[in-house]
C-alpha cells in the first residue's frame, strides 16, 4: 500500500504526514507539486503549512499547482485524498470540496489539542472509527474559519458530509462548529485539525493516561488503509 | 504599457477579521468617527499589447476564478485605462 504526501513550496508538515503513514502501515511516497505524476499511489495526503506564504488566499496559488490537474482527475475516479489544514484549503480552492476557509475570529493564530466529534464514520478516512467517537488531536492555525453559505450548510449537514466537529470551544469562529468534510463519494476529506501529530506515544496531545500519549489522529491513516486493502 | 485594475473585497456579510482588527486601532487613537473598516485587494495586470475582447474576456474568467474565490470574496470592479 502505497500513500502519496505532496509537497508544495511552504508545506511544512510533509514529513510528520510521511511518518504517521508508515506508523499505520502503509508505504509513504514523497511526491512534488510541479510534477504530473503520481507514481502509481494508492491515496493522497495534501499536508499542512504555508504553501505559497499563503499569498493570494490560504492554498490558492498551490491548488492551481501541475500535480493538481493529477490530483483532481484521481479524487474524481474515487482516490481516498485527505487535505489537512493548508491541505485543506487547497482542496476547497480546487473545488473537490465546497466552501471556505477564512482568518480566525479571533485574529490570533491558535494552537491548542482540540477535541472533535467523528460525525461521519463512512469516509474513506474515517471508518475504523465509530461515529460520534471524541477525539483529541492537535489544531494550529491562523485562517480555520470554514464558512459556505446557508443553503451549502444546510445540505452539508443533511448528507452528512460534516465528518468532524468541534467540541468544547470552537477555535476559529468555523461556522456550525465544523472542523472537517467530506465529498459526495466519501474518498476526499479535508478539515483543519492535525491528525499527522498524534500517531506515537510520546508526541501526541495528553491524555487522562499519560503526557503526550495520545493517538488518536493515527485511525484516519489506518481507515484509508484498510479500505484499500478491502477493494 | 495598459495596466487593468481589479479589486476584490470580502463578503459584505462576513466578518473581515483584519478590518476589525485596524477598526480597533483607529479607537485606541481617539479616531471614533470612524466606526468600521474593511481591508481588500487590489491587483494591477499590465498587458503586453492592446486590450481586446480576448483580453477582456480572460481578465474576467481570471478575476473571477483566481484573484478572488466566491465562497468568500466579491469582485467589486474591474476598470480598464481610458483609450489613447
Amino acid at each position: 500500500m502505497r500513500i502519496g504526501v505532496i509537497t508544495f513550496p511552504g508545506s511544512l508538515d510533509e514529513r510528520d504526514a510521511q511518518r504517521a503513514i508508515r506508523i499505520a502501515g502503509a508505504e509513504p511516497v514523497a511526491l512534488w507539486h510541479g510534477e504530473h505524476d503520481l507514481h502509481g499511489v494508492d491515496a493522497l495526503v495534501l499536508p499542512g503549512g504555508f504553501s505559497y506564504g499563503d499569498y493570494l488566499r490560504a492554498g490558492a496559488i498551490a491548488s492551481v499547482s501541475p500535480i493538481m490537474a493529477e490530483v483532481i482527475d484521481a479524487a474524481n475516479k474515487g482516490m481516498p485524498v485527505l487535505g489537512i489544514c493548508n491541505g485543506f484549503q487547497m482542496l476547497t480552492e480546487a473545488h473537490l470540496l465546497p466552501g471556505g476557509l477564512i482568518r480566525n475570529e479571533s485574529g490570533h493564530f491558535v494552537r491548542r489539542d482540540q477535541k472533535l466529534r467523528v460525525e461521519n464514520a463512512d469516509t474513506a478516512w474515517t471508518a475504523n472509527f465509530t461515529a460520534n467517537d471524541e477525539i483529541v488531536i492537535p489544531l494550529k492555525n491562523g485562517e480555520g474559519g470554514f464558512i459556505a453559505s446557508e443553503d451549502e450548510l444546510d445540505r452539508l449537514e443533511g448528507e452528512g458530509h460534516v465528518v468532524f466537529r468541534y467540541l468544547e470551544k470552537n477555535p476559529n469562529g468555523s461556522l456550525r462548529d465544523i472542523a472537517g468534510i467530506t465529498n459526495d463519494r466519501g474518498n476526499v476529506v479535508g478539515l483543519m485539525p492535525h491528525p499527522e501529530h498524534a500517531v506515537e506515544p510520546g508526541f501526541g496531545p495528553d491524555t487522562t493516561d499519560a503526557m503526550r500519549s495520545g493517538v488518536d489522529g493515527l485511525t484516519l491513516f489506518t481507515s484509508a488503509i484498510a479500505q484499500l486493502q478491502a477493494v | 504599457m495598459p495596466t487593468i485594475l481589479v479589486e476584490v473585497m470580502p463578503k459584505a456579510e462576513l466578518l473581515d477579521p483584519q478590518g476589525k482588527a485596524v477598526s480597533g486601532a483607529l479607537t485606541r487613537l481617539g479616531k471614533s468617527e470612524f466606526t468600521d473598516v474593511r481591508i481588500g485587494k487590489r491587483f494591477e495586470l499590465t498587458v503586453d499589447g492592446p486590450i481586446t475582447d480576448a483580453v477582456r474576456n480572460d481578465v474576467q474568467k481570471i478575476a473571477d476564478e483566481i484573484l478572488s474565490n466566491s465562497v468568500i470574496e466579491d469582485v467589486v470592479a474591474i476598470t480598464y485605462p481610458e483609450a489613447e
